[in-house]
């Protein structure tokens, strides 16, 4: 050690290589490298201009620009016993828990708002990537039951976005107990009648799509994806099979049967608007922005269904048409 | 010839002592060594009940491995009577990791569901070493319909690793499977009871540990993950699955002060895998109470027990 490595190189290399990027202002994206402008990207949606990679999406943002107006209530959330195991690796998972609140300002790894999507009334669940890879643990549990029971007393859909590695080791058995307890949520909804739609983001694995993320009535997926049960490091070291190209990515399950659709961010929400909307027997949603002429008497439905909201309240609905699906 | 676990290595040389010694008495008839060999049985075994006595998590992961085990097939020929094997998810195949069909409880006929790790290498590799593949997991979903729909008892063996992680297996949607099946379990109008007899490793149990009642042999573990793969992501090494075990708290003991398991199947001195038929006894009067426990009750009334028990699991801590 002496000065020059100490001192000189340190200056040299904050000169030349400027690793951290303020992240107000740029980020490199994950896939392709591009540069992009931290405005641009958010209102992209976290999607790449360039090579239109979906990054991970905080639930907040995502409920702003799912929900009408960006407007949402988010529904609470029971408190679950904290750290039950006195778990310790490395760390303590108190400490652990204290970094992922600093960093993410969100109290757990999933949040539950209500609103309305296209004026029709809907309970979402975002599970975080951010907060401790998303994982599943009793907080993630109580989330996914406070979701239910909410949809179920407003009587509407449950639209949830899962984002995880999987259960949450800290909280050994009881992490795995929220398979079964996840899938009583689930239960729930199915018994009301009401539809549970999964949105499976990157990467989504293990114990979280061995339970709700795959028990959806309809299941859509984010553009490349990871979806899967064990991971492809997992199963490469254990049958040392070389895996094909794309495996166990969103299209590769679409491909597969595993999923109804692989949808664009952008797109994400029309198509939820009109899935819902149909499985609830609402009426077509009115598009734009301006009140249906007064003369021009819609096609007579069958059953007038009860709406929410008038037409003319109807935000500026994209015009662009909708992508081929897949 | 009994396989010796790592931390029986003192009782394995105390046991090779008294063998060499009836050995020698065997050729030598007038050598005096029965008293001698007597002394040291006496020794092993008191070495054996402290050993059992005071296992830490890790070691319980290694009895609750043991080969020597009984395993499901061993359970299913010596419980039941009419034992009438059923196969396939009527998709895809047959998964022989997943043993289950028809049978008689006590004369009454029951559903029994139980993961097979084979006990050879022939068998072993019939059975994937207990690791089910989605269709495995699809048998067992019929068979609970079969039994919900003829009223008949669900009776479930826990012992695997965990599901398959294989490229087909994944293709053909092991997560679905697994899902549905515990969807099943939560489904079903009858009795469920459930027994971890060796290794319930995450996902691949839960698919069918999802029961009315669940008890554990006292050394089998029950887990989110194995002690290694925690150990390899947490502690970036695998090498610390000891820490990783106890940090788990994935013993019967733990399990049932947190409220996840109903009962303790006690292991006679030695565990399950040096006496195979006393223990599958001890077995057999658990599962016998825990459905005697569930008799008469409705099935609408079983299933919200049911759902009540996991949605109410949580509310204790260990520390």
């Amino acid at each position: 050690m002496n000065w020059i490595s100490n001192y000189v190189k340190p200056t040299i290399n904050s000169l030349f290589s400027r690793r951290e990027v303020p992240e107000n202002l740029w980020r490199k994206c994950d896939e392709c490298g591009t540069m992009l402008f931290h405005r641009e990207l958010t209102d992209a949606l976290m999607v790449c201009p360039s090579c239109q990679h979906h990054m991970a999406i905080s639930p907040r943002a995502r409920f702003e620009a799912l929900f009408d107006g960006g407007a949402f209530v988010t529904v609470p959330v029971p408190e679950p016993l904290a750290d039950p195991l006195g778990f310790r690796d490395q760390k303590r998972y108190g400490e652990r828990m204290r970094e992922a609140r600093r960093k993410t300002g969100e109290h757990e790894a999933m949040l539950v708002g209500e609103g309305t999507i296209g004026q029709a009334e809907v309970v979402c669940a975002a599970q975080d990537f951010s907060f401790m890879g998303g994982s599943m643990g009793m907080a993630v549990g109580n989330a996914i039951i406070a979701a239910a029971e909410r949809a179920v007393a407003k009587h509407c859909p449950l639209i949830l976005f899962a984002a995880a590695g999987g259960a949450r080791m800290q909280e050994g058995i009881l992490s795995l107990m929220q398979m079964p307890r996840t899938t009583v949520a689930v239960q729930m909804l199915r018994e009301a009648g009401l539809p549970y739609i999964t949105v499976l983001t990157h990467p989504t694995t293990g114990g979280v799509t061995a339970s709700y993320a795959m028990l959806g009535d309809v299941q859509i997926a984010e553009p490349n994806a990871l979806i899967c049960f064990a991971g492809p490091r997992v199963i490469a070291q254990t049958i040392r099979e070389t895996l094909p190209e794309g495996f166990q990515r969103a299209e590769y399950l679409l491909d597969h049967g595993m999923l109804d659709m692989v949808v664009h961010r952008r797109d994400m929400r029309d198509e939820l608007a009109t899935l819902i909307r149909m499985l609830m027997s609402l009426p077509p949603r009115s598009h734009g922005d301006l009140p249906a002429p007064e003369a021009a008497a819609p096609a007579p439905l069958p059953e007038p269904a009860p709406e929410p909201a008038p037409a003319a309240k109807a935000p500026a609905a994209k015009a662009e048409a909708q992508p081929p699906r897949g | 010839m009994q396989n010796y676990l790592d931390f029986e290595k003192g009782l394995a040389e105390i046991e090779g002592k008294a063998e060499e010694l009836r050995a020698l008495s065997r050729k030598n008839p007038d050598a005096p060594v029965e008293k001698e060999a007597a002394a040291l049985d006496q020794k092993a075994h008191d070495l054996l009940r402290d050993l059992y006595a005071n296992l830490d998590a890790w070691r319980k992961c290694q009895v609750a491995r043991h080969p020597d085990r009984p395993h499901t097939a061993d359970y299913i020929r010596a419980l039941f009577t009419e034992y009438m094997p059923l196969a396939g998810d009527r998709n895809f195949a047959e998964d022989r990791a997943v043993l289950g069909g028809l049978a008689r409880f006590d004369d009454r006929p029951v559903v029994v569901i139980g993961h097979e790790k084979g006990n050879d290498t022939r068998s072993r590799i019939e059975h994937n070493f207990g690791m089910a593949r989605p269709e495995g997991y699809r048998k067992a979903v019929r068979l609970m319909d079969l039994a919900d729909r003829f009223r008949l008892p669900v009776i479930s063996l826990i012992d695997t690793t965990g599901a398959y992680p294989g490229k087909g297996a994944e293709e053909r949607g092991q997560s679905e499977a697994i899902a549905r099946s515990t969807e099943k379990c939560l489904a079903i109008g009858v009795p469920f009871v459930s027994v971890v007899i060796g290794e319930g490793g995450s996902g691949g149990a839960v698919a069918f540990a999802t029961a009315d009642r669940l008890a554990m042999l006292e050394h089998s573990v029950y887990s989110v993950i194995s002690p290694e793969g925690c150990a390899s992501i947490l502690w970036k090494n695998a090498e610390k699955m000891k820490e990783a075990a106890a940090a788990l708290r994935l013993t019967a003991q733990d399990l049932l002060k947190l409220g996840v398991i109903d009962r303790v199947i006690p292991e006679p001195v030695g565990g399950a895998q040096r006496h195979p038929d006393e223990t599958i006894s001890r077995v057999r009067e658990a599962i016998a109470s825990m459905l005697a426990e569930l008799s008469g009750m409705a099935p609408e009334a079983l299933r919200s027990a049911r759902r009540r028990k996991f949605l109410d699991m949580g509310s204790k801590s260990l520390v």
